[in-house]
């Protein structure tokens, strides 16, 4: 009789075959990501949503439920329209400008030139520069008595010493300054975002479009622009997130003055809730900024969608 | 009335030259193939002709006027590229109507011409689609349709072929010569592939490191190949070229190249050929092998019916008597152009 031979059965841990399984071992993959994402970013968040629903301060450390009255207080606040609106001009104006800036930048150093190379490693450098450090450069730059551009128009004999403009003393112009820091430091992104599109275009397509009788412009904002869409869209998405959250130009430049005319959502919720140490109206603030980011988000994500080639 | 002309044009990239002063001249609706290996100038002569490049010198005439310094939308001619150019982001029907919309062409106007163009290449159905939806063959049509949508003066095609797999290419030949006779429009196509230029072309140039080597019917191009290029270039295989006693070159087709007793009157020139392999096509079989008193660069081929001669009668290693036609003997001289005397 033949013997066939037989594999000793070793004895199979029950956690081996739990790996095994298909679902499971997906699920052990993925949990550091989404544990990492509770902790850091739904945590704080319902911390915050807590707080503005508290009556919680660092000088009063209550869990006394309020409802939403701290919102309602944050709303009457006289200063807080013109905050809002900040914070929009802000967000926008500079991603408006960055763009128009990017776009440019990008036709330009799309074309081959001697020292190309230099300019494109170059170009980065506001967007790798500490903002810190850059803002205190810009602040002189803006600086009442001893401004580089009043100092130039006044060589220049364009302007007089009585009448150059006081950049961070009027409020218009200490947002317009805001919004150009911000898009000078946008701006290096903008360019990188607009180069990887462009030259995604086939080049049989931009001929196609010349042959067919389109001029610079039409062939720029009928064919190229379009294609890239997709690819600004998903730029434009993080500029905004970034700037629409962002406290770092306005604290370092202008405080949010003069008369609260540059303050955004980020650094009101900031000087409120740690500086006055009233956090949960801090919260209150703050938390406005999340319906926005919300309907961005998603209308870009749709957008994307349905542009999809 | 020539629809295209061009004169001694030459175009130089940093002094190296592309084209190296190419003057042609292409009648009222004629089917002209440009025919060279990749990197000869062709493309970069069409390039020129539909403005996308400025030649370094010469003249160019389309329609009885000199446009050598009209950007492309005002010559009056369309392209269509290796990769259709389609763009992405329009449906079919804006794809096609964008040409005209260029033009500022009242809106009734290009709806009655896309409407003609895509009847006329049958993608009238397709016209709410967009490029990704469409497979390789109607990209090509639509392509078609938008290059015909503003009635060119000449249709200049680059390469159209060349995406399409083997069998579809076939179907597209067709369909383009076709559809060029029926429309009778000026047409001017590029390729590197001679079973394309010699099945289209009214006429072949055939062009390498920017010269024309020779302009003529697919049948001159064929017999009468004016030098050494022309005849090992067109042709597959290509001519057989053997050193000549003069100091020249002999060259014959490889189907004119027979075992003797298959030669049935007339006169021949016979040679000694050792067969080194042979291979069965179905429809023929190539024998490859080399001369005997005769230097050639190449391995000597010859294309003969199956029918008449089978592995048995002709084996590796063999020295067979084979001979050629006297009228199917070409001569070259010592330069490899062709010798008028014969």
């Amino acid at each position: 009789m033949a013997v066939i031979a037989e594999p000793v059965a070793k004895p199979v841990s029950r956690l081996n075959f739990l790996l095994d399984r298909r679902d499971v071992f997906e699920a052990i993959l993925v949990a550091p990501a989404v544990i990492y994402v509770l902790l850091l970013v739904g945590l704080p968040l319902l911390l915050a949503i807590y707080y503005s629903l508290s009556a919680y301060t660092i000088y009063d450390p209550t869990w006394k439920f309020v409802g939403l009255s701290n919102f309602i207080d944050v709303v009457e606040n006289p200063t807080f329209p013109q905050t809002l609106a900040n914070t929009f001009i802000f967000t926008f104006g500079s991603q408006l400008l960055g763009l128009v800036i990017g776009k440019f930048g990008a036709f330009l150093l799309l074309r081959p030139f001697p020292g190309r190379k230099i300019v494109r490693a170059l170009i980065v450098l506001p967007f790798v520069i500490p903002v810190a450090l850059a803002t205190i450069a810009w602040r002189w730059l803006f600086d009442s008595l001893y401004s580089v551009f009043n100092w130039t128009l006044i060589a220049l004999h364009i302007m007089d010493r009585a009448d150059v403009p006081n950049w961070l003393g009027t409020p218009w112009l200490a947002m317009l300054c805001v919004v150009i820091i911000n898009a000078w430091r946008f701006f290096p992104f903008a360019i990188v975002i607009f180069l990887a599109g462009l030259t995604s275009v086939p080049q049989d397509v931009i001929d196609a479009a010349t042959v067919d009788g389109a001029g610079f412009w039409r062939r720029n904002y009928q064919i190229i622009l379009p294609m890239i869409l997709p690819i600004v869209a998903i730029g434009l998405i993080f500029g905004i997130v970034f700037t629409f959250t962002d406290l770092s130009i306005v604290f370092l430049l202008t405080m949010g003055g003069p008369v609260n005319a540059t303050s955004v959502l980020g650094f009101a919720g900031f000087q409120t809730g740690i500086i006055s140490g009233d956090v949960s109206h801090g919260a209150a603030i703050s938390l406005f900024m999340l319906p926005v980011l919300l309907v961005v988000v998603v209308f870009m994500l749709r957008f994307i969608r349905r542009r999809e080639i | 009335m020539s629809a295209v002309i061009a004169r001694d044009i030459v175009k130089k990239f940093a002094e190296v030259p592309a084209v190296n002063g190419i003057s042609l001249s292409i009648p009222d609706g004629e089917f002209m193939v440009l025919l060279g290996p990749s990197g000869c100038g062709k493309t970069t002569f069409l390039r020129i002709i539909c403005g996308l490049e400025q030649q370094t010198s010469g003249d160019l005439m389309i329609g009885g006027a000199i446009v050598n310094e009209l950007p492309p939308r005002a010559r009056g001619v369309a392209m269509m590229f290796q990769s259709y150019g389609l763009y992405p982001h329009y449906t079919v029907r804006n794809n096609i109507a964008f040409p005209l919309k260029t033009q500022r062409v009242p809106r009734e106007k290009i709806n009655k011409q896309v409407e003609w163009a895509s009847q006329l290449l049958g993608i009238d159905h397709l016209l709410d689609r967009r490029p990704r939806q469409l497979s390789g063959g109607e990209r090509q049509r639509v392509a078609l349709a938008r290059a015909l949508v503003r009635e060119p003066t000449a249709l200049l095609l680059d390469e159209p072929l060349s995406n399409l797999d083997a069998k579809l290419r076939t179907m597209a030949r067709q369909e383009i010569k076709n559809f060029q006779q029926r429309v009778g429009l000026t047409t001017i196509y590029v390729t590197h592939d001679q079973v394309e230029a010699m099945g289209m072309g009214d006429r072949i140039a055939v062009i390498d490191h920017g010269n024309i080597r020779q302009v003529g019917t697919p049948t001159e191009i064929y017999n009468d190949p004016a030098d050494l290029f022309v005849a090992t270039f067109v042709g597959s295989p290509p001519m057989n070229i053997v050193t000549h006693s003069g100091g020249g070159y002999l060259g014959f087709r490889p189907e004119n190249f027979l075992p003797k007793n298959m030669i049935e009157d007339g006169a021949a020139t016979e040679f000694k050929f050792r067969v080194d392999r042979s291979e069965y096509l179905g429809a023929e079989r190539i024998v490859y092998g080399v001369l005997d008193g005769f230097e050639s660069k190449q391995i000597i081929t010859a294309k003969l019916p199956p029918a008449h001669v089978d592995e048995k009668n002709i084996r590796p290693g063999e020295w067979h008597t084979f001979a050629v036609k006297n009228s199917e003997l070409r001569q070259f001289d010592k330069n490899g152009n062709r010798a008028t005397s014969h």
